[in-house]
């Protein structure tokens, strides 16, 4: 007979410390979003452009940089590839949790702007409570959602609970691109849910549609469904960057992302 | 069809043909439609003679309505109900013609264009994707449940009919999810193509793109140097070992043993971290390339280390399983799988090989650099819960072995060997997903763009048999069997 307490309690403690302390995000080695260089980009070069699968970067009419939306990147690392000068170049940058879309838009000027404070939202800083509802996912999210349940991120600890009845539930968590068929389950759940209520689009495809968005049985991502309180692109999203967007939800962490670049 | 034998049959052959293949011993896949430019309609039908490690396709000019072979071959019955639902093809006396992925309302988004022919009409008694018996008394219970379920789950509707703790009759809809991913792949390129299949199914991602791969590989006559080949193997068993880490953990959510749930969960992290140390991705993506690999990876002796550590921890989290009788007595007799059922209905992989079934493609159609390694393929009798976990079990230890010597053995060498199929190609590529028997099959257009891609995942043909292990059960084993299925369901609907 298996006396799992003790086997528990012998395995001593499982869980990082991070985010409270260190940086043991359990992330090492990991690929993020590619990160643009302007000043090594050629003009007249479209190479990321023409290789990109979502259209996340586009070339400008004036040549001399480029138009990049993070918000579409499924992170799969062609154009970091394609790309003859290392202007785009592999990083580890991760944590894309943002509030407003165009954050999500690279700009030349990283944009200055004092943190919003939303006094309904400050009463939720201490817990909160999720319904996940699944839209057309490649169950990549999915995955990393149920990992941070695992002894290692340990959820509960940072007061995030997932729950089972939308009545209870504060912030809606969607994935997915939104297929035709789970738009109406999507919006009763939305529905059934008490105000003050938000929403959070994870992964690329509830953001922007990703790869799968559009064509005869889908939509691209919640925009234009639901109101999106959260934007949090990643294909998927590691189980550090979804603690991190709703940390930042809470006003419990900065948000790291402005104008498209990450701590600047 | 490059990777496969192809014969040509008439619609008037069909039947004889399948009852051939029945009686010689052999294998039934899949049958699915496509659209060569300017021509009629064809089906193909994916095959295997029995004794044989060459694959046959049926190719079958749809001249007039095709017979339904679901009553030779009833695992054949969902493909050709999403024939019905995508391509508009019609088949003779199906035995249940209702919708199977697609509202009726939804015209065949694949249909060939400009077609004009009564028999490829929408089919004729699709009146809805529930199929439901009548229920002659007020007793009986009807339970919908989902597409939106409790916890961090994929959507899905499952409908019980029930009196008391009793299930009468289960029926699984599983569509609500499904994206049209198929028809992504028409006219992209065949890098681009290799980005979709990583995203067909996450937690497939490395056998989704490596079936891929090969397929588009046969198509090219590519052949792909050693090295990456070596590599292939490596990251498809570190795909199976954390799928499988995942699996033990679920399997003892639903006994409700807490800890032990929570030890699984904390191995398949383990399993994670370590894909992301190698491969900067915690689901091995962004690697595979048809040719061979984007770039190349160094496996440090630290890789070597860890896996040896993860297998020493399994043991033991296994022995502890292994001694809790509350956990066992739960899966023992459980969902019980008789081979003729998984046979005719066309389980695969783990599931199939705990009902009795010796087969792997991994060693009886090998590819990647399979051929060169020893095999354990462990398989059990009593097709119950119990006997699917310990498959996965043993295959965890089986894949652990396999790894430590590819990272002995690995050659040095190329990554990547040039690889551009011809306009008009076609190729079929196949691997054993942690999940079982995964295929695509590919066409290309004249402009070297990809026209039609076919995939066969496990999970669909998985599910199909599933609701067979759950009706004349109870409730209280559903979640348990449901778990040692091991199903996804983005892999089913796509």
């Amino acid at each position: 007979m298996a006396l799992w307490t003790l086997i528990g309690l012998a395995k001593g403690k499982a869980t990082t410390p991070w985010p409270t302390h260190g940086d043991a995000t359990g992330q090492e080695g990991l690929i993020g979003m590619p990160r643009y260089n302007p000043d090594l980009c050629e003009a007249g070069c479209s190479a990321c452009a023409e290789i990109c699968p979502t259209e996340a970067i586009k070339t400008r009419p004036d040549g001399v940089a480029l138009e990049i939306d993070y918000g579409r990147c499924v992170v799969c690392q062609l154009c970091t590839e394609a790309c003859p000068t290392d202007a785009l170049t592999q990083s580890s940058d991760w944590a894309f949790g943002v509030r407003r879309r165009e954050d999500l838009r690279w700009v030349e000027q990283s944009i200055a702007e004092a943190r919003e404070r939303d006094p309904q939202r400050n009463a939720f800083r201490r817990s909160l409570h999720i319904r996940h509802v699944d839209a057309g996912s490649c169950n990549g999210c999915e995955s990393e959602l149920q990992a941070l349940n695992n002894p290692f991120y340990n959820q509960h600890r940072l007061g995030l609970f997932f729950t089972p009845s939308p009545r209870f539930a504060d912030l809606l968590l969607v994935t997915g691109p939104v297929t035709h068929a789970m738009e109406e389950p999507l919006r009763a759940t939305y529905d059934a849910m008490p105000q003050p209520r938000w929403v959070m689009a994870t992964g690329t495809c509830a953001v922007s549609g990703g790869v799968a968005g559009g064509g005869y049985a889908c939509s691209s991502g919640l925009d234009g469904i639901l109101p999106v309180d959260v934007y949090l692109p990643g294909c998927p999203p590691n189980p550090a960057a979804i603690i991190e967007a709703l940390l930042m939800f809470l006003g419990r962490a900065p948000q790291r992302v402005k104008g498209g670049r990450i701590g600047q | 069809m490059k990777g496969a034998l192809i014969r040509d049959l008439h619609v008037a052959e069909l039947r004889s043909a399948a009852e051939r293949l029945m009686d010689s011993g052999g294998r039934m896949q899949m049958v699915y439609a496509w659209n060569p430019p300017d021509e009629t309609p064809e089906l193909r039908y994916v095959a295997t003679p029995a004794d044989s490690q060459t694959f046959e396709v049926w190719r079958c000019k749809v001249t007039q309505e095709p017979p339904s072979l679901a009553t030779i071959w009833p695992l054949l019955g969902w493909y050709e109900r999403e024939v019905m639902d995508l391509n508009g093809i019609r088949f003779h006396d199906h035995p249940e013609p209702n919708r199977l992925v697609l509202p009726q309302h939804v015209p065949p988004p694949l249909a060939p264009p400009g077609r004009d022919t009564a028999w490829l009409e929408s089919p004729p008694n699709g009146t809805g994707i529930r199929t439901l018996p009548e229920v002659p008394t007020e007793d009986v219970q009807a339970l919908p449940f989902g597409p939106v379920r409790a916890d961090v789950l994929e959507s899905a509707e499952f409908t019980f009919l029930y009196i008391g703790e009793h299930i009468l009759h289960y029926h699984p809809h599983l569509f609500f999810k499904h994206r049209g991913m198929e028809a992504r792949f028409q006219g992209v390129d065949l890098v681009r193509g290799t980005i979709l299949a990583e995203r067909v199914s996450a937690v497939g991602t490395v056998a989704h793109a490596l079936a891929y791969c090969q397929a588009v590989e046969h198509a090219a006559d590519c052949i792909v140097p050693p090295r990456a080949c070596w590599l292939r193997v490596l990251l498809a068993e570190l795909e199976r070992v954390y799928n499988h880490l995942h699996y033990l953990g679920h399997l003892a959510n639903t006994t409700t043993l807490k800890v032990g749930d929570a030890q699984g969960k904390l191995l398949e992290e383990r399993g994670k971290q370590i894909n992301t140390r190698l491969t900067g991705s915690r689901f091995l993506r962004s690697l595979l390339i048809p040719g061979g690999l984007r770039r190349d990876l160094q496996p440090k002796p630290w890789l070597s280390e860890e896996l040896e550590a993860l297998r020493a921890e399994t043991a033991k989290y296994v022995d502890h399983l292994e001694n809790s009788e509350s956990h066992l007595d739960r899966l023992i007799t459980t969902g019980v799988l008789s081979p003729k059922v998984a046979f005719d209905q066309g389980a695969t992989g783990p599931v199939q090989r705990a009902s009795a079934a010796d087969r792997d493609l991994r060693r009886d159609h090998p590819y990647a650099g399979y051929a060169e390694l020893p095999l354990t393929i462990p398989t059990r009798q009593e097709g119950d819960a119990y006997a699917r976990s310990r498959v996965r079990i043993e295959e965890i230890d089986a894949s652990i072995a396999m790894m430590q010597r590819v990272l002995l053995l690995l050659p040095d060498g190329d990554i990547r060997a040039p690889c551009a199929p011809p306009p008009m190609a076609e190729g079929l590529g196949w691997t054993e997903s942690p999940r079982g028997t995964l295929f695509y099959a590919v066409h290309f257009g004249s402009d070297a763009r990809l026209a039609r891609v076919k995939i066969k995942s496990p999970s669909f043909s998985n599910w199909r048999v599933f609701p067979f292990t759950v009706h004349d059960t109870n409730m209280m084993d559903y979640a348990i069997n449901e778990a040692s299925f091991g199903l996804t369901i983005s892999g089913c609907a796509r």
